[in-house]
């Protein structure tokens, strides 16, 4: 039967070429557009860690009090070194690190090569297990380098090719800032989007590599400045990097693993009973106003997905609807026009599951087809979405089986939603007014 | 024409004329809020920075190697803009902190009193001496610029305030609404205050996001040369129309003098660039508007020619009566566009409702901004127009039905 339903639909398509070729087009743009708009949403709003994102956490405390917080009563959204460093030596969460992004200049070894500025972040030991960065030769350093403030460094795997060709380089040497480290881990490809574990430097998206990671106090000891933002609620007492350490000004990230819900709430009360310490011991004037929100919740705080990208895609659904209710219409308008047709049909015996199976299946190939044109132009939008976006977040579009799948799915029966009425409308045609007036 | 027939034929297609309608409304929504957004980012994207834009263009140098010092840095500052200034193709240049669209940068409170506890505002802080103002193509509308001795040096993290600033009118008439800046003190999270040597007619800030739209154009000047280790900007002025002579000469020149440095192409580079770079974003949210507006309106005006040319299909014979009794063409085309009207209206009615209500969805959750009544009634008088003009070529086609249709039996 249903080969005869293909036959029928595909010949009563035939019969209006150029209401059926609308309705594919109008199905395949709407698609298209919002496949491509989703692709980039999707790439934006995923879970760069989505197998311990839950676990991760980031704390704020209130060190600058009530003067500086925003309209919603917020603490700053980073840590002066004072804070940072008193929650990292207290060591209260299961992986912990304080971190701050650097950008110093490499210079490669032989004659005539030019310094290259890569960037980076100091870290402590656990952050590599807490991010479970994946390792291509050798591993992260051990606490007693963090203490030692050891002049060792983990490199990127692009990195490592272009100053060692990609050979494993665990214990050769690297000149960062005119200096020598000894290189103790080459990264394999790790590059996540957004930059979870340090969103406020790197405002979440960034197209560029993280290249070089340092021992947190080494970079301190030898003066690496930070090269993120610096936010100040007053002027630093004292002036260059070794001011900005002694001051309330923030700049420094930190993150810290907690594995169940009684150690989030145990880590919560160490805050408070720091905050409340540092009330006590005069540092804070104000009760404690911490903040422990979970990397999902953090990223969400931090607005990483951009309001632009929620905006094309509503714009792009709507769109969609649109297509939509237009081959509604026209389904409508064309099968009625067979009213006559599904009379004789009806009279001669055939059963309204009938009518629907067949007008249900010429909707179907209508949908079908607006899916593959669809699938052609998601192609072409997920293509040239670079050149409608800002490139740190176009190339985070990628067109996969998923997507494609999805497109075809949401195609078909998209287009057997919009065609359900007018089919409803075609099964209650009586037969007898049909015959009666011809 | 007469309202009533073409009502009561309306009645007997429900379904068709409800689902034109709620297209049409849903396009008007949708294109009103589309076409507003791109014309803020338009309107965004097109805002003057104030500077020399189609001569000027930015050299990001960091310094490599080992650690100079302070000194040690100030020298070759001053010997690589000897050298820029040198070059046959460049007017001027100047060393800075940051340029205007850069994306961020050094912003500073400001009061009008040393112990102000809510400053007056924020605003942008530049670094240059005295040849920024020529090296920007800034111009001065009151006061002097920087003299060369007035120049100081800033370190790392330096804790410098200048005894004198260069504001922009906008920042002078934001702390002296009266006009009366020039000679006065403002104080910039400092309690030693910088007095405003000088106003400049318009500098624009380092980021366009819109926490910063508050204070756009306030900027301020101080008299200091950038010796951070990590690196300053050179501010190139190339005489008119060696642009690209100058881009190419300027880092060869620099490399010459020391190769101890990288040029980072990611950062600076001319200011068609910079601008690109600034507000491609906006340039794509713009262009994607475009697009979805567009093919929205074709497919809307595509489903009234189909769904109209079914009608005109299915009235034949009724238009062929019509013409019988002596109704003339005009008649038969006035009649499908007073068809088209009627529905158009009952569409836009319903997506005014619909248009605000995205709107103030996307105020609520997304702070953007309230849509503009002008592009509500541009978008009515669109769609109004777009109605009439695809309902056209079927109705002219029912008008050309002729009388005999009516004997026509099948």
């Amino acid at each position: 039967m249903f080969t005869y339903y293909l036959e029928l639909a595909l010949r009563s398509l035939r019969r209006s070429r150029g209401l059926t070729l609308l309705m594919v087009l109008a199905i395949g743009f709407g698609v298209a557009a919002s496949m491509t708009t989703y692709s980039v949403f999707r790439a934006v709003s995923g879970d760069p860690i989505p197998w311990k994102s839950s676990k991760l956490f980031v704390p704020q405390i209130d060190m600058w009090g009530p003067k500086g917080r925003n309209d919603n009563g917020e603490p700053p959204d980073a840590m002066d070194y004072t804070d940072a460093m008193a929650l990292q030596r207290a060591h209260r969460a299961k992986l912990q690190s304080a971190m701050y992004q650097v950008s110093p200049s490499v210079v490669p070894t032989g004659a005539g090569k030019h310094p290259i500025n890569v960037s980076g972040h100091a870290v402590f030991s656990e952050f590599f297990p807490m991010v479970d960065a994946p390792f291509r030769y050798g591993g992260a350093w051990d606490a007693g380098a963090d203490n030692q403030r050891a002049a060792v460094v983990v490199i990127s795997r692009k990195l490592n090719e272009k100053l060692f060709g990609g050979a494993n380089s665990v214990g050769r040497s690297v000149s960062i800032e005119g200096r020598d480290y000894r290189v103790v881990g080459v990264l394999g490809d790790w590059n996540p989007q957004p930059r979870f574990y340090d969103v406020v430097n790197t405002g979440g998206f960034n197209s560029s590599n993280e290249d070089v990671f340092l021992p947190f106090e080494r970079a301190i000891e030898v003066g690496m400045p930070n090269d993120g933002n610096t936010n100040c609620s007053e002027i630093p007492a004292q002036s260059g990097f070794v001011g900005l350490q002694r001051s309330s000004c923030v700049w420094i990230a930190y993150m810290a693993q907690l594995d169940d819900a009684a150690a989030v709430s145990a880590y919560k009360e160490y805050l408070d009973g720091y905050a409340r310490d540092q009330q006590q011991a005069g540092r804070f004037g104000w009760a404690p106003n911490n903040r422990l929100r979970s990397l999902p919740e953090w990223l969400d705080a931090q607005k990483v997905v951009p309001s632009d990208t929620r905006v094309s895609l509503l714009v792009a659904l709507g769109l969609l609807v649109v297509c939509l209710v237009n081959t509604a219409g026209l389904l409508l308008a064309k099968f009625l026009r067979r009213s006559s047709e599904i009379g004789v049909r009806r009279a001669l015996g055939a059963q309204r599951a009938a009518i629907y199976a067949q007008f249900l299946t010429e909707a179907g190939i209508i949908g079908l087809a607006g899916g593959l044109l669809g699938l052609l132009l998601t192609g072409v939008g997920v293509a040239s979405v670079s050149w409608v976006l800002p490139k740190d977040i176009a190339a985070l579009a990628r067109l996969d089986v998923p997507l494609l799948l999805l497109t075809l799915l949401v195609a078909t029966i998209a287009t057997l939603l919009a065609g359900l009425y007018p089919t409803f409308r075609a099964s209650r045609v009586q037969p007898a007014w049909q015959l009666k007036s011809n | 024409m007469q309202i009533k027939p073409v009502l009561t034929a309306l009645r007997r297609h429900k379904a068709g004329t409800v689902l034109i309608v709620l297209q049409i409304a849903l396009t008007l929504a949708i294109v009103c809020n589309a076409l507003f957004i791109i014309h803020q980012r338009l309107q965004h994207l097109s805002a003057p920075t104030g500077v020399d834009e189609a001569d000027l263009f930015v050299i990001y140098n960091q310094w490599a190697g080992e650690q100079k010092s302070k000194q040690e840095i100030d020298a070759q500052v001053r010997t690589d803009l000897d050298a820029l200034r040198q070059l046959p193709g460049v007017l001027d240049a100047a060393p800075s902190n940051s340029y205007p669209l850069r994306g961020g940068g050094w912003d500073n409170f400001v009061g009008l009193t040393p112990d102000q506890v809510r400053p007056t505002s924020d605003a942008a802080v530049y670094l240059g001496d005295e040849h920024l103002l020529h090296a920007l193509g800034v111009k001065l509308v009151a006061g002097r610029n920087f003299r060369a001795d007035e120049i100081g040096t800033l370190g790392l993290r330096e804790e410098l305030h200048p005894s004198q600033v260069i504001v922009t009118r906008a920042l002078a008439d934001r702390l002296y609404p009266d006009g009366s800046a020039l000679g006065k003190p403002l104080y910039s999270m400092s309690t030693t205050p910088s007095i405003i040597i000088g106003i400049v007619d318009r500098l624009q800030t380092q980021a366009v996001e819109d926490w910063q739209s508050a204070y756009a154009y306030q900027s301020m000047i101080w008299p200091m040369r950038l010796d951070w280790p990590s690196g300053v900007y050179y501010i190139v002025r190339a005489r008119p129309g060696q642009l690209e002579a100058a881009m190419r000469e300027a880092p060869k020149a620099l490399f010459a003098l020391d190769r101890q440095r990288i040029i980072d192409p990611s950062d600076g580079g001319s200011f068609a660039q910079i601008r690109a770079r600034a507000y491609d974003s906006d340039r794509g949210m713009a262009i994607l508007m475009g697009i979805i507006s567009a093919v929205l309106l074709v497919i809307t005006a595509a489903g009234i020619v189909g769904l109209t040319s079914f009608w005109v299909g299915q009235r034949r014979k009724q238009i062929g009566v019509r013409r019988a009794l002596g109704a003339r063409r005009r008649d038969i085309l006035s009649y499908f566009l007073t068809e088209n009207l009627l529905i158009t209206c009952g569409g836009v009615l319903l997506g005014i409702v619909l248009a605000l209500s995205m709107n103030l969805w996307l105020v609520l959750r997304l702070g953007a901004q309230p849509l503009s009544p002008v592009y509500l009634a541009g978008g009515v008088v669109l769609l109004l127009l777009l109605g009439q003009g695809a309902v056209l070529a079927p109705a002219m086609k029912a008008s050309r039905v002729p009388p005999v249709e009516a004997t026509r039996s099948v």
